[in-house]
């Protein structure tokens, strides 16, 4: 029977199933493979905390969710339009985000009496008429494969691993994929086991053949090529990209890199890869906790090296004083803080942008420090350049806020030529004749580097207050207010060094959207699809959040509305409008989870109306409620 | 990839690096209480400096909070005043930045033991080359006199007027315990002595621990006197050197013994008893140097000083610097483009 062929722009996929059921490892075969192929992607592992939970368990549920398509793939998919359901949990769990229509492959396996009991279902959703809004194609994997492996001698217990292989291969199907990517994947991955090559590769092929062959499986799309500039490209997450961009900014700088870190979810990643990163002369200490972490790096700092230290909220939280101490000594380190769901433990794996005023004020005594946020994962290489940058030129300590989310979820990231990326220049002092610790260079009110090792500089630093210029401990009033205050100004300063803020839309009018950090891609996805419809909405969106471009209060005040949508209560919201005294109006989500575009698409609307402009606009008096 | 500190790390000394101990003094008053023990250890440490034969650019003084937090102000090398507690891993980053640096670590018994005690006990297993000076006082001074975690029982502080209730840390067995490779014990009464012991630690490649008794004049005055007063040390001290017996007292008439596990007491002055039977020091012996730290609170026997254990153990810079140099020797310097490329890529 010929199968038909539609064409679609967008679509989102999802692979579900039991912690141990390899859901991420296909998922990323998925996403390569729809990569290489030279569509736009965006991808979102979504696992428990536990390692391995329970079989067949509601929380042992691990997924990987992927959104590709032609055009405009700013998030990885509000809605569901393929779930791959492994059992009855990863049902139970995944059903309520799956589109109206959309196509559910079930492994039946997974649907047996103890499972559905797991699962909370009282009978069986594959048997009555719960699934009936959906396309459903059950299949018993385990008998398919028997079926495909008959003539090969594979132990059972092998066959069973590859049902995520073979799940893969349905889906290449659907999508009309090549299977070369992920058969090269595995050849390098399995090196020397040919029997576990063997049985992957064929399974892979066996899903393919299975949907060429069923009479069911009719349908086939078709996702054209995105327009994309011209290179290479390949698929980063966040994590990686921060990783990445701290041996790239070494390099620039012509400086060693040095990790101090202590394992935290979810910016471990971070760690693995630069420990994986020896042969590019990379030290890294994993040390014995956060505190050690961020001040082992400092001591490296004092040193010469480009010190970073990663972490995420309850390590943000420890590492508050050591922070304090590389703002008072004025040396540069990078903080990475992968932002997750607190307070305390809060949600581990989940993501939240509730660190911006931590970030920013979470220390004792005037301690301010340059905070940069990045808007994706591909972005997360940018902004860590960045805040090499800063460091270095203003011997302070950048805090770069990435999440959960963007720091695991992945994209395409054009992979830029080296030699097209500028250098970074750390400020080394000159002369030991005129060589005074804290004298400062008057343009960037930056003091200058002096390194044990360099002759005639020896030299005294640390946490009590120091004499402007000579850099002697001193608890002199006037001192003390004056250092304060040129603390403060050399950080206030680098809005003189970073870019404006831009604005998609309108220049100035009636409403302004203005994201910060991982809200980016709803954001963006959210106006384009409002200025399609013809409305009047303009976008900006903030890295620099301390200090903040310098013509962001103009922009501000161009706008009867600004409205912020941020993963908290109000932070971003709160700062701007003490600063600029400008009302604005938030759109606040904490439920562990990024934003859908469609969520702020719909909150936009509310307002658009012209009603709520009116009730809006007789409350103008006060400051607006959020949405 | 060789970096601007690699061509700094190897860039000549000017001139001829020969010092005297003046070298090492800043122009900055000491601050400390007259009589301070801490003084006591500044000076042996600034006529030491000279005689490591390295420049003073090399050289880095790191503290934490607490009287002693202030040393490094008054050494005219490299400092570094941390924050309290933090010194250790403040170092431990500093060397495994720059093997090249010669570091120092001066904290007390608050900030160390206490603060700062899990940043010890990691110090001492991962054995980075650094040599640590920790004044125990049994006193926190810097905050005007609470117990501290080497505080006896029963100690009368300003937050214990009815004493103390926590029993102490024995430094060195701690020390031992978390696996340091050097660890001795020196007071502030005999600079000439502790000048060499600090020596010998400097000399130790790895993590170097001396514990010294510093007499706090003004919240703990004479804690120590026992042991490291002229008139009384002798009877109440044993002064452990490699192969040397274990001989104390005014005329070295008492030795210690092994029975069994437990170090016992014989008069060498008793017939049938001689030197020949007197416990030999073994610094290179961790099970001996366990005995010997235990003997510490015990009422009877003689406070250990001088040093416990010096084993010889690779420096954990040194296995980062090896692991660095194994693997570019295996795999070839890493070549930046093809790490952005990672492990596939596409091209449009």
């Amino acid at each position: 029977m010929d199968k038909l062929i539609e064409h679609l722009e967008e679509v989102t996929i999802r692979f579900a199933g039991d912690s141990g059921d390899g859901m991420q490892l296909v998922g990323t075969q998925f996403s390569d493979t729809s990569g290489f192929a030279g569509n736009e992607v965006a991808t979102f592992p979504d696992y428990p905390s536990e390692i391995r939970a329970p079989e067949g368990t509601l929380y042992g549920v691990s997924a990987f969710q992927i959104h590709f398509g032609t055009r405009n793939i700013n998030t990885t998919g509000d809605f569901v339009d393929v779930l791959i359901a492994m059992n009855a949990a990863s049902l139970k769990v995944n059903l309520a985000n799956v589109r109206e229509q959309g196509i559910i492959i079930v492994n039946t396996e997974g649907f047996d009496e103890r499972n559905l009991k797991l699962a909370g279902y009282s009978v069986n959703p594959l048997n009555d008429d719960a699934l009936s809004k959906y396309h459903v194609f059950p299949i018993d994997m385990m008998r398919e494969l028997k079926k495909a492996f008959i003539e090969l001698d594979v132990p059972s217990k092998s066959i069973q691993r590859t049902r995520n292989m073979f799940a893969l291969g349905i889906t290449y199907w659907l999508f009309n994929r090549p299977l070369e990517a992920t058969v090269s994947w595995i050849n390098k991955k399995f090196k020397g086991k040919e029997d576990v090559i063997l049985a992957n590769v064929h399974a892979l092929e066996a899903g393919w053949n299975f949907a060429e062959k069923n009479p069911d499986f009719r349908k086939q799309y078709i996702l054209d090529k995105a327009s994309l500039p011209p290179g290479k490209y390949r698929s980063i997450t966040g994590n990686q990209a921060v990783a990445l961009g701290l041996v790239v900014a070494a390099t620039k700088a012509h400086l060693p890199l040095f990790l101090g870190s202590y394992p935290i979810t979810p910016a471990t990643d971070i760690l693995h890869a630069i420990s994986g990163y020896k042969k590019y002369g990379v030290k890294h200490l994993q040390a014995e906790d956060e505190i050690a972490g961020i001040t082992s790096a400092i001591g490296a700092a004092f040193g010469g090296s480009l010190a970073v230290t990663t972490t995420s909220g309850p390590g943000l939280s420890l590492k508050t004083e050591a922070i304090g101490l590389a703002i008072m000594t004025e040396l540069p380190l990078v903080i990475v803080d992968v932002m997750r769901a607190g307070p305390s433990t809060g949600l581990p794996t989940k993501t939240e942008q509730s660190d911006l005023m931590q970030a920013m004020y979470g220390r004792h005594g005037e301690a301010p420090m340059p905070v940069l946020a990045a808007a994706s994962a591909s972005d997360c290489f940018n902004m860590t350049l960045e805040a090499s940058r800063i460091a270095l030129k203003y011997m302070t300590p950048v805090m770069l806020l990435t999440d959960g989310y963007i720091g695991q979820a992945s994209e395409p990231w054009r992979i830029p030529e080296i030699s097209s990326l500028p250098d970074i220049a750390p400020h080394f002092a000159p002369d030991p004749t005129t060589f005074k610790p804290y004298a400062r260079n008057p343009e960037t009110l930056s003091r200058l580097w002096a390194i044990p090792g360099m002759q005639g500089m020896e030299h005294r630093i640390g946490g009590l207050e120091k004499e402007d210029g000579s850099g002697v401990v001193s608890h002199d009033a006037m001192n003390h207010q004056k250092m304060v205050e040129l603390r403060q100004k050399k950080v206030d300063g680098i809005a003189n060094d970073i870019p404006e803020l831009e604005v998609i839309g309108e220049q100035e009018g009636d409403l302004l959207l203005l994201s910060w950090g991982s809200t980016y891609g709803a954001a963006k996805t959210a106006v384009d699809r409002l200025h399609a419809n013809g409305h009047k909405v303009s976008f900006a969106h903030l890295r620099y959040l301390n200090p903040f471009p310098k013509n962001l209060g103009d922009i501000l005040h161009r706008f009867e509305r600004v409205v912020i949508p941020e993963l908290n209560l109000g932070q971003l919201k709160n700062l701007i409008q003490a600063k600029y005294l400008k009302p604005v109006i938030g759109i606040n989500k904490v439920q562990g989870k990024p934003f859908k575009s469609v969520e702020l698409e719909e909150k936009l609307n509310v307002l658009l109306t012209l009603e709520n402009l009116k009730k809006w606009d007789a409350a103008k008096s006060k400051l607006p409620v959020d949405l | 990839m060789k970096t601007i500190i690699d061509d700094m790390m190897e860039k000549p000394h000017t001139g001829e690096a020969q010092y005297t101990s003046k070298d090492f003094k800043p122009d900055v008053d000491v601050r400390w209480c007259a009589g301070c023990g801490a003084i006591s250890v500044l000076s042996p440490t600034q006529r030491l400096m000279p005689d490591l034969g390295i420049p003073k650019e090399k050289i880095v003084f790191i503290s934490g909070i607490g009287c002693s937090g202030r040393f490094p102000y008054y050494m005219d090398t490299y400092g570094f005043h941390g924050i309290h507690g933090r010194a250790l891993p403040i170092a431990s980053g500093l060397k495994i930045a720059r093997p090249d640096l010669s570091v120092w670590v001066v904290t007390g018994d608050g900030d160390n033991m206490s603060i700062g005690g899990n940043h010890f006990i990691h110090a001492c297993r991962r054995n980075v080359d650094m040599n640590v000076l920790m004044f125990n006082n049994e006193v926190y001074s810097l905050t005007k006199g609470q117990y501290s975690p080497t505080s006896h029982r029963g100690q009368i502080t300003k937050s214990s007027p009815l004493g103390a209730l926590d029993d102490p840390f024995n430094p060195v067995a701690l020390a031992l315990g978390a696996s340091a490779t050097f660890v001795a014990r020196g007071h502030d009464k005999d600079r000439a002595q502790l000048q060499q012991l600090l020596h010998k630690a400097y000399q130790h490649k790895g993590f170097s621990f001396v514990e010294i008794y510093t007499n706090c004049r003004i919240f703990n005055d004479g804690a120590f006197d026992l042991y490291t007063n002229a008139e009384t040390r002798e009877e109440h001290t044993v002064w452990l050197e490699h192969g040397k017996p274990l001989v104390f007292g005014k005329k070295k008439e008492k030795g210690i013994i092994l029975d069994g596990f437990t170090p016992k007491i014989i008069d060498l002055t008793e017939t049938g008893k001689s030197i020949n039977d007197v416990l030999v020091h073994n610094e290179k012996d961790s099970t001996l140097a366990f005995i010997l730290a235990n003997m510490t609170y015990s009422e009877d026997l003689p406070r250990p000083m001088g040093t416990l254990q010096n084993l010889d153990r690779s420096s954990y810079e040194q296995r980062v610097t090896d692991q660095i140099k194994n693997e570019i020797d295996t795999k070839g310097e890493g070549n930046l483009e093809s790490l952005l490329l990672g492990g596939s890529y596409w091209e449009i």
